[in-house]
């Protein structure tokens, strides 16, 4: 049997894949998304900041924010799951971004301003379409405050 | 009153901090529809290779239009929240193109206003249409 590689190793290589991965898209780095792995599993932070606000009197977080936080979880959800035995074998180089055909938004409760938080599940991945769904929550993580479906259409790998 | 109309929504606008962030204008309001349009900007790329917005970029903006052409609507008096919104991708916006989205509320129930919208960039070829329930406040009876 093969040794297995040190601990460092694996973790540097997997941060480093993610990093390159949500990196190359600037969006996500204006909306101020951050991603946190545990293993392969992947957790979607929206750090609250003023310029999400959609209601100013509530205050209340934009549904458009809200909609783009889940689209960049799932996109990147997907985009992980198809790179990710690319990158278990140490492939480097760009990315392409599966492309979203539709997206559907359900808003549960209203957002607070408040850090969010998302995670998402891909429920079909074939060869030209996947289907991903998506939660997120704030303070309780079984108190959902906006779920999506969304479909994609593949890269070529 | 159709000018009051426009006036609130366009201050409705010019107060929310997400729609100034995107570089959001009004381009018109009309009761229950609006025009709203931002510019292209390298901030919101969401695909790298070609330089196309992203997706949120493009549902921020739908979403802000189809609330507006709630608040403008006739039977509205207040505010309005999202229930539910649907976008389909058709294509990737122009990149250095202005991304201009027209909203129409079709439909307002004494709790729900119906929405559709439609975005485009310079061209007459949409970028994406959606439809969307939104929560309706103060309605009257």
């Amino acid at each position: 049997m093969k040794k297995p590689e040190p601990v460092q190793v694996i973790k540097q290589r997997r941060d480093a894949a993610l990093a390159e991965l949500v990196g190359g898209i600037p969006f996500i780095g204006f909306l101020g998304v951050q991603f946190e792995r545990r293993g392969d599993e992947l957790t979607a932070t929206l750090p609250y900041i003023e310029h999400l606000v959609g209601n100013p009197i509530l205050p209340a977080l934009h549904g458009g924010a809200v909609g783009a936080f889940l689209e960049i979880a799932a996109q990147i959800e997907l985009g992980w799951q198809t790179y990710w035995p690319q990158f278990e074998a140490g492939a480097t180089g760009p990315k392409l971004i599966p492309k979203t055909i539709d997206f559907t938004v359900d808003y549960l409760r209203t957002g607070l301003p408040r850090d969010a938080y998302a995670r998402a599940v891909v429920n079909r991945s074939g060869r030209r379409f996947a289907s991903v769904h998506v939660e997120a929550w704030q303070d309780n993580r079984s108190k959902l405050f906006a779920q999506a479906t969304g479909h994609f259409l593949m890269p070529r790998l | 009153m159709p000018e009051k109309k426009a006036r609130i929504a366009k201050q409705f606008i010019a107060a929310i901090p997400h729609a100034r962030a995107l570089e959001m204008s009004v381009d018109q309001v009309l009761s229950g529809r609006a025009e709203l349009s931002l510019p292209y900007n390298e901030r919101l790329i969401g695909d790298p290779e070609t330089g196309v917005l992203h997706g949120g970029v493009v549902t921020a903006l739908l979403d802000t239009a189809m609330g507006t052409a709630v608040v403008s609507h006739p039977q509205s008096t207040g505010g309005t929240a999202t229930i539910d919104l649907r976008i389909d991708y058709m294509r990737g916006a122009t990149p250095g193109q202005r991304l201009r989205a027209e909203a129409e509320c079709y439909r307002v129930t004494r709790s729900v206003a119906f929405v559709r919208a439609t975005a485009y960039d310079e061209s007459d070829e949409p970028v994406a249409a959606a439809a969307g329930a939104f929560t309706v406040e103060g309605a009257k009876p």
